[in-house]
C-alpha cells in the first residue's frame, strides 16, 4: 500500500510536470525553440497568485484566474519583444536560445529585486481531509492536482485536434511557410501558442504551490528543467507524450525519494534524460523525422 | 590581452616561409611585451595585491571565455555548464596537489593537466549522447550537468561540501610568480585555440556551424569534430579551474553555479561569436567592470540579461563579429593612413 501511495504521489507531482511540459512541447513544435523562460513563467504565476491571495486578500479562484491571464499576457509579451524579430529573420538557433536564456535570467533577477531572494510562504491553498479512493488515502492536494491537470490536458488535446485554431497550429507546426500561403496568420498562431502554454504554466504554478508552499525567484529553474526532460522523454512536440513523460518523471522521482535517495533525485532525472537520448532520441511518442535539405 | 595576429588567409595565399617566420616573431615579441608591461609593476610592487589579483582573474576568465567561444562561436553549439567543467578541474587539481605527496613545483602543473583531463572525461560522457543528435540538446544537458555537479560536490565528503575546500598547498602566494603562470597559460590557450581553428580540423568545425548537413555531405565526420571541439573546450575549462583553485585558495560549490556559466556566455556573446580577440577584450572588460561598480552589484545580472537580449536582437554576431586583431592589418592600415596624409585623395596604400 505504501508503494501504491508513493506512485500516486508521483503521479500528482508528475501531472504538474506534464502541464509545464506541454508549454515547452507546443512552443517547440511550432517554432523549434526551447523556451528557457517557460520555467520562470511558473515563478511569475506563483508570485501573482501570492500577491492577489495574500496581499490583496482575494479568494482563490480570483487569484487563479488573474494568474492565468497575467502569465498568458507575459508569454505573449515575451514572444513579441524578445523572439519575434529573430523568428521572422530566420536567425540561427543559437541566437534564439541565448535570447531565451537572457529572458529567463531577466525574469529571475527582476523578481529578486522586487521581492528579495528570501522565500515567501504560501498559505494552504487546498485545506481539507485526505480523499479516500478505493481504500487508498490520497492527499487532497494530490487529488485536486491530478483531476485538474488531466482535465486540462484533455481539453488541450480537444483544442488542438478539433478547433479551427488547433488546425492552424498543426499546420504551422508542419510547415510554417505553406501555412502562411494558405492564409493562416502564423504570427497570431505563435502568439496564441505562447499564451496557452503560459496559461497552463500558471495553473501548474498554483498546483505546485499547493504541494510545496514556498516560493522564491529561482523556483522555476529546476521545475522547468524537469518539465523539459519530461517533454523530451515523451517526444517533444507531442501532447500525449508530454503527459506520459511528466507522469514517468514524477513517479521516478517519488520512488527515488522513497528509496532514501532524496539527494540524488535530480541526478536520476537527468540520468533518465541521457538514457532516453542515447536509446530513443525522438522520445517515446515522437516520430522520427528525417532532416531534409 | 595577448593578440594572436597571424593572418592565415594572407599566409595561405602566399606561403612564403620567411613571412610566416616574421609573423611568429612579431607575435612572440608582442606577448613578451605585454607580459613585461604587467609583470614588472607587479614585481616591484607598484601594483598592489588587489589589482594583481584582478589581473590574474582576467587571465583565468580569458581561458574560460576563449574555450567557451570555441564551442559556442566556432562550432555553433550552446554550452550552459562551462562553470561545471571548471569546478571539476578546480577540485581535481586542488585535491591532487594536496594529497599526491609530490613537491608543489611538480604537483601544481601535473594537477592542472589532471584537472583538465578529468574535465575532458566529463565532457566526453556528456558529449557522446548530446552531440550525436541535431538540435539543442547539448544546451539542456550541459545546463543539467552544471547543476548536478554542484549537487554532487555538496554531497561527497572529500570535497568539503558546502563548507568549501581550503587549498592548503599552493604553488606560490607571490602575485608576481602566480601572474607569470596565469599569463603564460592564458597565452598558450589562445595559441592552441587559434591554431586549432586555423587548421584543417578548425575548418571542418566552422563548416559544421555553417551547415551541418552540407558539411556531412562534404565528408566531414560531424560527430567526431563536434566531440573533439567540445572535449578540448572542457579540458581548457578544467585547466582554468585548476588555476582558479590555486589563485583563490578556497573553493565553494556556490561559485560555480549557473550564474557564472551565464556570465561566461555573456562575455563570449558580447565580444563576438567566433572572435578570439573579442573574447579576450570582453573577458578583460567584464572582469574589471564589476570591481569598479561594486555598488551596482545587485543589478549586475539584470543588466547582463538585458545586454544579452539586446545584442542578440540587434547585432547577433557580437561587437567584434568574426574579426580578429592582426598586426599585419594594423601596419597596413597605418601605412595607408600615412600615404593618405602625404598624398591627399590618393586612395590605396600599404599591404
Amino acid at each position: 500500500m505504501d508503494f501504491l501511495s508513493q506512485i500516486v504521489n508521483g503521479l500528482g507531482i508528475g501531472s504538474i510536470y506534464a502541464l509545464v511540459a506541454l508549454g515547452y512541447s507546443m512552443v517547440y513544435g511550432i517554432v523549434q525553440l526551447i523556451n528557457f523562460a517557460h520555467g520562470d513563467i511558473i515563478m511569475v504565476g506563483a508570485y501573482v497568485t501570492y500577491l492577489i491571495l495574500v496581499v490583496g486578500g482575494a479568494p482563490l479562484w480570483a487569484a487563479v484566474v488573474a494568474s492565468i491571464l497575467f502569465c498568458a499576457l507575459a508569454g505573449v509579451l515575451i514572444e513579441r519583444l524578445a523572439y519575434r524579430r529573430l523568428l521572422s529573420q530566420n536567425a540561427p538557433r543559437i541566437s534564439l536560445l541565448i535570447t531565451a536564456i537572457g529572458v529567463s535570467i531577466f525574469l529571475e533577477n527582476l523578481f529578486q529585486l522586487l521581492f528579495t531572494s528570501s522565500a515567501k510562504s504560501m498559505p494552504n491553498l487546498f485545506p481539507g481531509p485526505p480523499v479516500s479512493l478505493g481504500g487508498l488515502q490520497v492527499g487532497r492536494v494530490t487529488a485536486i492536482t491530478l483531476v485538474t491537470s488531466i482535465t486540462l490536458m484533455l481539453l488541450l488535446q480537444l483544442l488542438v485536434s478539433r478547433s479551427k485554431i488547433g488546425k492552424a497550429m498543426r499546420a504551422t507546426s508542419e510547415d510554417t511557410g505553406a501555412a502562411k500561403l494558405m492564409g493562416i496568420s502564423t504570427e497570431m498562431v505563435v502568439a496564441f501558442t505562447f499564451a496557452v502554454g503560459s496559461g497552463l504554466a500558471a495553473v501548474g504554478a498554483v498546483l505546485y504551490c499547493g504541494a510545496y508552499p514556498l516560493i522564491n525567484p529561482y523556483m522555476g529553474n529546476l521545475l522547468g528543467l524537469k518539465a523539459f526532460v519530461a517533454a523530451v522523454l515523451g517526444g517533444i512536440g507531442s501532447i500525449p507524450g508530454a503527459m506520459f513523460g511528466g507522469f514517468l518523471i514524477g513517479v521516478a522521482e517519488s520512488l527515488t525519494k522513497a528509496a532514501g535517495g532524496s539527494q540524488i533525485t535530480d541526478a536520476v532525472v537527468f540520468g533518465i534524460l541521457i538514457l532516453v537520448l542515447l536509446c530513443r532520441p525522438s522520445g517515446l511518442f515522437g516520430s522520427n523525422v528525417r532532416e531534409k535539405v | 590581452m595577448e593578440m594572436k595576429n597571424t593572418d592565415s588567409r594572407l599566409s595561405a595565399a602566399a606561403p612564403s616561409g620567411q613571412k610566416r617566420w616574421v609573423s611568429w616573431l612579431t607575435n612572440f615579441l608582442l606577448v613578451a611585451l605585454l607580459y613585461g608591461a604587467f609583470a614588472v609593476p607587479i614585481a616591484n610592487k607598484s601594483i598592489n595585491r588587489y589589482y594583481s589579483g584582478i589581473l590574474i582573474m582576467i587571465c583565468i576568465n580569458i581561458i574560460l571565455t576563449v574555450s567557451l567561444n570555441l564551442v559556442s562561436g566556432f562550432l555553433g553549439q550552446l554550452v550552459l555548464g562551462h562553470a561545471g567543467f571548471m569546478s571539476v578541474g578546480a577540485y581535481t587539481s586542488a585535491l591532487f596537489a594536496m594529497n599526491s605527496g609530490l613537491p608543489i613545483g611538480a604537483a601544481f602543473p601535473l594537477g592542472l593537466v589532471l584537472g583538465g583531463l578529468v574535465a575532458a572525461l566529463f565532457g566526453l560522457v556528456i558529449g557522446v549522447p548530446a552531440l550525436r543528435l541535431h538540435g539543442d540538446y547539448l544546451a539542456i544537458i550541459t545546463l543539467g550537468f552544471g547543476e548536478i555537479i554542484r549537487v554532487l560536490i555538496l554531497a561527497t565528503p572529500f570535497t568539503g561540501g558546502a563548507r568549501g575546500l581550503t587549498v592548503k598547498t599552493r604553488i606560490s602566494r607571490q602575485p608576481s610568480v602566480y601572474f607569470t603562470w596565469a599569463f603564460f597559460i592564458a597565452a598558450l590557450t589562445v595559441f592552441i585555440v587559434y591554431a586549432f581553428i586555423h587548421s584543417r580540423h578548425g575548418r571542418s568545425v566552422v563548416a559544421i556551424r555553417e551547415d551541418e548537413i552540407a558539411a556531412e555531405a562534404a565528408g566531414v565526420n560531424t560527430t567526431y569534430y563536434k566531440l573533439l571541439t567540445f572535449i578540448l573546450s572542457a579540458f581548457l575549462a578544467g585547466v582554468a579551474g585548476g588555476l582558479y583553485a590555486n589563485h583563490v585558495g578556497a573553493l565553494t560549490p556556490v561559485k560555480f553555479d549557473f550564474n557564472y556559466s551565464t556570465e561566461l556566455l555573456v562575455m563570449v556573446v558580447l565580444g563576438g561569436m567566433a572572435s578570439i580577440t573579442g573574447s579576450i577584450i570582453s573577458a578583460s572588460v567584464l572582469t574589471v567592470l564589476p570591481e569598479l561598480l561594486r555598488d551596482f552589484s545587485s543589478y549586475r545580472m539584470l543588466v547582463y540579461s538585458i545586454i544579452l537580449i539586446i545584442v542578440m536582437l540587434f547585432k547577433p554576431s557580437g561587437l567584434m563579429g568574426e574579426r580578429e586583431f592582426s598586426m599585419k592589418k594594423l601596419i597596413g592600415f597605418l601605412r595607408a593612413a600615412g600615404a593618405k596624409r602625404r598624398k591627399p585623395g590618393g586612395g590605396k596604400g600599404g599591404a
